[in-house]
């Protein structure tokens, strides 16, 4: 949504991928968020990962609603088309636009408003259809373009920057997801990108619906003393579970890990993601203990991240609707029509 | 009530009668009714259905109408000649409803209250139910075949071949023998007691003719999938609502037959069955910003759900076909009644400035056409376009001429960059009028990193990006009603008959079509001569300015209680409002030839004070108990 173009200078001696693209060749519009926000952090992960995964630009779709969140699929990578379309709508974008193509990679950028108020409904079936899709909820509990209304994900007793104390349980989209049938839940918090990059290249691979959740503080609404979502209390309170490496097939060989350390998932185009569990005892493909070791966390206080939940067997949107390998908007008109010979045969059962 | 049509009683009655069979809903009567439409059909006589149903599963009151109609007028005239009362629920009003002369068929197995007597109609009596129980076993057998025994009642009243119905019911049954077995046993059931105790045939009776061959019987929104597969769509999203559902069953059922591919059974489309109408217009957004044909069939409802998607679209530029299969409003409505009551709503759906393409067909015949058309036009002008049918064409088997496939046709795709013209370009600019037809070129997602753009329903530039500027804003907003203006010139012009030197007109649209013209020829035999100019699209083109300018007096006939199309008219061209005088029918039921003869009877002030109000004819013949 920016007025002004970033300047277009790169130095020489920038790293470049295996497509020659440097980083720079990732970036987008310049954001107009307020400094430091945490949205921004996420912005500048997903240019990593798309660089670091070699992605052509235009193989990303990038569709986002309304709010803080949605203004930012400007903000990466400019040679991607993008979708800013209404408010908590984004899930029926995307499976308009993953039905057409499933030959691209989709990405969608939402906040906590978008996707657990107004965009509940969408957001809970989007996941039922195991939609081919990476979807990032830049979770603050907070509606900051209207200057500071509490989210559906605001903590019981968080307080508003005037000291408003709020009285509804909130919306937990990690355990929403997990009840939903979920193939991919993490969370993680826009200032720790060194698990946040890894996620977001695994769940652009994942075949089905990928949600990340990540904390990511409002600076300029949610950032106090007494918030659940402020920068200090995330820091303090994170508990990082699974944490997951992404090693594409190519780098197969390098990747060491030793058996019984790691844990490794194999994605469904060969590259795979090595868990480390950082709790030996955790199991991020039992969907009810997961459940259950959430709901002690939360009673402690801490918040989960890293990979919580993985199913890789689930069959995704396409599977399920047995579509055709070609991507719908590239059949010829010859494969779509059973010509004049065929309305005779149709119109028999009308006479 | 009015029961009389304003033409005088034709006396020779031969292929040319009114039929309603009252029933209760879920016994099975549709099959015994279309039984009965498609023999005459197929003994080479117009034929005319209409569906009257309750939003129900099981036991409300039904009927079905039937028009043999051997001069093959496709809409009710407002006679009932020969009713068949089966419902005991509503039999006191069955009885009222029967036109003077005429006949009444009534289930003897159970005494007729002697306080439903009328001396001007022929009552006739058999006991169904009885000879059904004491021929067949099963309870749901017997309520069935009860229906079927009817049919052959009537075969043998109104001479309908029998052999005919006999080859119909075997096509029905073809793999399940014993019910064939006992369907042509109470087929001839009836059949053999209407021989005994009646006198065969009826005055009212029908014989073969030869003027059916090269045509169909066929629902509109079957026609209208039909069209969809034909147009190449391959995205279908959707909520189901009545009247609308069958669209999307019928457009699942040839994609069943005609696009999977039978070596691995992969699909050539994708139909999403989403959790509401939002997301089923945001899947046909999706899909067809990403180059899919895709559209979504709806009715009232789903389009008031639809409208901030729908301002998306028009603003952001992209394709989407949508069909209104409207029924009665306003809110709920009668969701299984029919109506016009959508025009103004869809014609500006959404919030700001906006302003949409409809279709108006005005039989299945034409759904299937419009609906192939609507894709070109909506991606030729990247815009929504909407299919106006509406409950009566949508769901009543109409006849209509063999629908014809032009297969030299290439869908218009309109103006979308390959890969090796955006190679060719310096620049991409998503909104800018290169051609000065106010339509801008567009990309996919996946083509070109040159292409790539940002899609926003929030203000922007003719180059694409975002901005907040007065100017920029408006140059675009302006844009897009020149691109308005465009489309006048795409869309199916209106079909106008007639050159009257009486200096009257008369303008109508869609389901209307039939009853207007067997309306205007009742009335030519009364000396009343008006021309006739069938509306087919909005934005209305230079053919409707021309029409309207040179009648004196134009009725509008219509399908609401408030007049849209004439709102639509007087908003939208030059006309001085004063020339227009509505015709409304809102009753829920389709339009009826006799209710635009006393209209315009009314009007012209030759018609009894008794009818009503002028202007306005009021029909007293909905009955939605």
């Amino acid at each position: 949504m920016s007025f002004i173009a970033k300047p277009k200078i790169a130095h020489p001696g920038l790293p470049k991928n295996e497509l020659g693209l440097t980083r720079r060749d990732y970036e987008g519009a310049m954001s107009t968020l307020c400094a430091g926000c945490g949205h921004d952090s996420i912005t500048a992960a997903m240019i990593e990962a798309c660089w670091e995964m070699s992605m052509r630009p235009e193989q990303l779709v990038k569709l986002s609603g309304i709010g803080c969140s949605s203004k930012t699929t400007a903000y990466f990578v400019s040679g991607a088309h993008g979708f800013n379309s209404v408010h908590g709508r984004m899930p029926s974008i995307a499976t308009g636009a993953v039905a057409a193509n499933r030959d691209l990679y989709y990405v969608g950028i939402s906040g906590d408003g978008d996707t657990l108020s107004i965009g509940f409904g969408q957001f809970a079936h989007a996941i039922r259809r195991n939609l081919n899709m990476l979807y990032v909820i830049e979770n603050n509990g907070v509606y900051g373009l209207t200057k500071g209304q509490f989210s559906a994900s605001a903590d019981i007793g968080t307080k508003a920057k005037k000291g408003e104390e709020n009285q509804q349980p909130p919306v937990d989209p990690v355990l929403t997801a997990l009840t939903l049938g979920c193939t991919f839940i993490a969370r993680s918090f826009s200032g720790d990108k060194e698990q946040l990059v890894p996620l977001i290249r695994a769940g652009l691979k994942h075949r089905g619906f990928a949600l990340i959740d990540v904390l990511s503080p409002c600076v300029t609404f949610n950032d106090h003393v007494g918030s659940t979502k402020s920068y200090a209390f995330v820091r303090d309170h994170y508990d990082e579970v699974v944490h997951a490496d992404f090693v594409a097939p190519a780098q197969e060989i390098t990747a060491k890990y030793a058996e019984g350390d790691a844990m490794p998932v194999t994605l469904h185009d060969g590259s795979r993601i090595l868990l480390r569990k950082l709790d030996p005892s955790y199991n991020p493909t039992h969907r009810g203990q997961v459940f259950n070791y959430l709901r002690e966390k939360l009673a402690q206080n801490e918040y989960v991240t890293g990979l919580i939940y993985i199913d890789g067997n689930s069959p995704d949107f396409h599977e399920v609707n047995a579509t055709t390998e070609t991507p719908l908007n590239r059949l010829p008109y010859d494969a779509l029509t059973p010509g004049s010979k065929g309305l005779d045969k149709i119109l028999s059962r009308f006479r | 009530m009015l029961h009389a049509s304003a033409a005088p009683q034709p006396p020779d009655r031969l292929n040319d009668f009114v039929i309603k069979l009252a029933n209760v809903n879920g016994t099975g009567s549709a099959s015994a009714n279309s039984l009965l439409m498609k023999s005459m059909f197929r003994m080479g006589i117009p034929v005319m259905g209409k569906n009257y149903f309750p939003s129900n599963i099981q036991g409300l009151p039904t009927w079905y109408e039937i028009r043999v109609t051997r001069d093959g007028y496709v809409a009710r005239s407002g006679r009932i000649d020969l009713m068949v009362a089966m419902n005991a629920e509503t039999y006191a009003k069955d009885v009222k409803d029967v036109s003077p002369g005429g006949y009444l068929i009534y289930d003897s197995t159970w005494p007729r209250p002697a306080l439903l007597k009328r001396d001007d109609i022929t009552i006739l009596g058999a006991p169904l139910a009885r000879i059904c129980n004491e021929t067949f076993q099963g309870v749901r057998a017997r309520i069935l075949l009860k229906n079927i025994m009817y049919a052959g009642l009537l075969a043998a009243l109104l001479e309908i071949d029998l052999d005919e119905m006999r080859k119909l019911l075997g096509e029905s049954y073809s793999s399940k023998k014993s019910l064939l077995e006992s369907n042509v046993r109470a087929l001839e059931l009836g059949y053999n007691y209407a021989k005994e105790h009646f006198t065969c045939p009826l005055p009212l009776r029908v014989t073969r003719m030869d003027k059916t061959s090269n045509h169909i019987l066929i629902d509109g929104n079957t026609a209208a999938a039909l069209g969809c597969l034909y147009a190449g769509a391959t995205v279908g999203a959707w909520y189901p609502i009545t009247p609308s559902t069958s669209l999307m069953d019928a457009f699942k059922s040839f994609c069943g037959k005609w696009r999977v591919d039978p070596a691995n059974g992969k699909h050539n489309y994708l139909i999403v069955q989403c959790e509401d109408e939002l997301a089923a217009i945001g899947a046909v957004i999706g899909a067809a910003w990403n180059g899919a044909r895709s559209f979504t069939p709806t009715s009232g409802p789903g389009i008031s759900l639809m409208n901030e998607f729908i301002g998306l679209a028009y603003y952001a530029e992209v394709p989407a076909v949508i069909f209104d299969i409207q029924r009665v409003g306003p809110s709920t409505g009668m969701p299984t009644r029919t109506q016009q009551c959508d025009l103004m709503l869809a014609a500006y759906a959404s919030h700001g400035d906006t302003r949409h393409v409809l279709l108006f067909p005005n039989s299945p015949e034409e759904c299937f056409y419009m609906a192939a058309q609507a894709f070109d036009l909506a991606e030729r002008l990247q815009t929504p376009v909407f299919v106006m049918s509406d409950l009566d064409i949508g769901m009543n088997d109409w006849m209509c001429p063999d629908l014809k496939w032009d297969d030299s046709y290439q869908p218009d795709r309109g103006k979308v960059l390959s890969r090796e013209q955006l190679e060719g370009i310096d620049k991409f600019y998503r909104y800018f009028d290169k051609d000065g037809d106010a339509i801008p070129y567009r990309t996919l997602p996946g083509t070109h990193p040159k292409g790539a753009y940002f899609t926003r329903g929030s203000g922007h530039t003719q180059y694409g990006g975002y901005t907040e500027d007065s100017t920029e804003y408006q140059i675009v907003l302006d844009r897009l009603k020149r691109k308005f203006d465009t489309a006048k010139s795409l869309v199916p012009k209106a079909v106008i008959d007639g050159k009257s030197t009486q200096g009257m007109g008369l303008v109508s649209l869609g389901s209307c079509d039939g009853a207007v013209r067997e309306a205007l020829d009742l009335l030519r035999g009364r000396g009343v001569q008006i021309d006739y100019m069938r509306v087919r699209a909005f934005p209305f083109g230079p053919e409707v300015e021309e029409f309207l300018a040179s009648h004196e007096k134009i009725f509008v006939v219509e399908q609401n209680r408030d007049a849209q199309l004439r709102s639509l008219l007087t908003l939208e061209t030059a006309v001085e409002k004063a020339k227009l005088h509505s015709i409304l029918h809102y009753s829920g039921l389709p339009m009826a030839s006799s209710v635009i003869v006393e209209g315009v009877l009314a009007a012209a002030g030759s018609l009894s004070a008794a009818v009503g109000e002028p202007r306005v004819a009021r029909v007293a013949e909905g009955r939605f108990s």
